[in-house]
């Protein structure tokens, strides 16, 4: 599908046009429905958001780069971002995330031959007070450890293979 | 007693009508009751400080903006980016009408034509509750045009970042919004004059807390709030605790609460009974690293107490550390941070992070030596104070501040 055009996200997309002083300031939330639609920022959503703001596409590439909510590559279908800052890392963060790579067999920024999980690390998200956490494609997860974890693995699979 | 953790105490004070039962919106009321110009001497004369980590006066910010230029905005800064802060979170997740009540009566008393919410982006829930809020309180009146039929007209907007540290740097936020990149800007001018606010029109940019603090001040009045803290901190203050303690979280206690309160009394201590507390980054990443000495811990939660002890309060995001922790893997860890989160403008800060980690890490390796320890304080050193926002200082803090008070944590990863 597109974006433009598309009724799903017609009244969204007038929304956030009718906020603003100038058409630009939509930059921002018009980059995250690109996402929604295409998965990821790619080169057609880019274009579609440079259209419907009267911008050049590199003008919005340059705003989808210096962000990282916006994905400039394909994730798995379960983006898992691992806090490992400081005050989670005192909690154990950083083991965490290391066996949480080991276990899906992954690398970091990695996704599993399967599609299904991303696994990367990234700094504070505001829930110091629950680490070890993460986010689940912006849903956060709080409060870890690995049988916690490997239940959550198991019921994404689940949900995933459409038996969830 | 809760002024902005009210959700603690009132089941459901995240409903319009219970927080209108709880006198909600009288602090709005009272306001459009009032001139602009007297509403701000009330927060003037309460004392209110920014509670971002500057600590600014919130009354005298708010007295800089231009009378006469016909358009003004209010940006209330939800990026809640420091390291180890979650406070903001809980305001908005737990009672979002008092955040957006403090932001109307700061529009009133600027005369403001709109506010914009900048909420980090992993906030989107929240910023879809606030979205809720707004349309219940349009149905009321209290948001749009003639509210309460004072004659005051004000909209309120969400928006949403994108994973940026640098977008809580006011500055940076302002372009953000506008649709640049999030860097920060040169000033003058700055954010409250023409030519430096959003859309280069005259705006205030307050934090979360600072403005939840607004509606208790103008419903009980000045006196009644300068009467909690002390002398030159005035109110309450929420107090987010991370790292080697019993019960880590949030903790609203008046200004001037000792450290040791907070963390013996109220967080329960040190995690792990044999094993005594080492030090304390008592605002994130961004403030100087102390030991936690006696004198640290019997020191008062204020901006010239902590003055006094050579840190900050800032936002008063305070990470504990027990004696298992190596400082040297401190510095690293902030680091990493900063060079993550550098948005590249200035030179100083976008290479003096990059140049700062690769040489800790080298240190932390074991293939660094005395002289790599006292090359990253020099690196540091001329970070500070040579950036357009404050960045740049944060960054060099970890650095200056962990050599200085734990050298034998450095010495102990380098051959002389």
């Amino acid at each position: 599908m597109a974006i433009i055009g598309n009724p799903k996200y017609e009244q969204r997309i007038e929304r956030h046009l009718a906020k603003y002083e100038t058409k630009r300031s939509a930059v921002m939330p018009l980059l995250y429905i690109a996402q929604e639609e295409y998965g990821w920022v790619n080169s057609d959503g880019i274009g579609e958001v440079a259209q419907i703001l009267n911008l050049d596409p590199t003008q919005v590439k340059s705003i989808a780069g210096f962000y990282t909510m916006y994905s400039e590559k394909p994730k798995g279908k379960y983006w898992l971002q691992v806090c490992t800052d400081l005050p989670c890392a005192l909690q154990g963060a950083d083991d965490f995330h290391a066996w949480l790579k080991d276990e899906l067999g992954v690398d970091e920024g990695g996704t599993t031959d399967d599609g299904l999980f991303t696994v990367e690390h990234v700094m504070c998200l505001a829930a110091c007070d629950k680490a070890p956490m993460l986010q689940c494609n912006f849903r956060y997860v709080e409060e870890l450890d690995q049988n916690k974890m490997r239940q959550l693995l198991a019921k994404w699979r689940s949900e995933a293979n459409g038996r969830g | 007693m809760h002024i902005l953790l009210r959700g603690r105490d009132i089941p459901n004070i995240k409903q319009l009508d219970v927080y209108e039962a709880h006198g909600g919106f009288d602090g709005l009321r009272k306001s459009l009751a009032m001139t602009p110009d007297q509403v701000i001497d009330v927060v003037k004369a309460s004392g209110l400080r920014g509670r971002g980590g500057a600590g600014f006066p919130t009354g005298v910010k708010w007295s800089f903006i231009p009378q006469h230029e016909p358009i003004k905005y209010v940006t209330v800064n939800a990026d809640e980016s420091e390291t180890g802060t979650f406070k903001d979170r809980e305001i908005m997740e737990e009672n979002p009408y008092q955040l957006i009540e403090g932001s109307l009566i700061c529009a009133y008393a600027i005369q403001a034509k709109a506010v914009y919410i900048y909420l980090r982006g992993e906030f989107w829930d929240i910023g879809e509750q606030l979205d809720a809020c707004i349309a219940a309180l349009r149905e009321e009146n209290l948001v749009g045009e003639n509210i309460l039929g004072s004659g005051y007209d004000c909209e309120v907007y969400t928006h949403l970042g994108a994973g940026a540290y640098i977008c809580g740097e006011e500055s940076a936020l302002l372009n953000s919004l506008e649709g640049y990149l999030g860097q920060p800007r040169v000033r003058p001018p700055f954010p409250a004059q023409k030519g430096g606010g959003l859309y280069k029109e005259a705006t205030v940019v307050n934090n979360v807390e600072t403005l939840a603090n607004v509606p208790f001040i103008m419903t009980e009045g000045a006196p009644a709030f300068k009467a909690i803290g002390t002398e030159q901190s005035a109110g309450n203050k929420i107090y987010c605790v991370s790292g080697h303690v019993k019960r880590p979280g949030n903790y609203e206690l008046p200004m001037g609460t000792t450290f040791r309160e907070l963390l013996y009394e109220q967080a329960g201590g040190p995690l792990h009974d044999d094993r005594p507390f080492k030090a304390m980054l008592p605002s994130g990443g961004s403030g100087p690293i102390v030991p936690l000495t006696d004198e640290v811990l019997d020191t008062r939660m204020s901006y010239e107490d902590c003055a006094g002890i050579g840190t900050i309060i800032g936002s008063a995001s305070i990470i504990i550390m027990d004696e298992t922790v190596d400082m040297t893997w401190v510095a690293s860890k902030v680091t990493k941070f900063f060079k993550h989160e550098s948005c590249g403008k200035c030179t100083p800060c976008r290479e003096g992070t990059y140049w700062l980690d690769k040489v800790i890490d080298r240190i932390l390796d074991g293939r660094g030596t005395a002289d790599d320890v006292k090359r990253i304080a020099d690196v540091a050193e001329n970070m500070a104070g040579t950036t357009l926002c404050a960045l740049g200082d944060f960054a060099a803090n970890p650095i200056i501040h962990t050599i200085r008070h734990f050298p034998d944590d450095f010495a102990q990863h380098v051959q002389a």
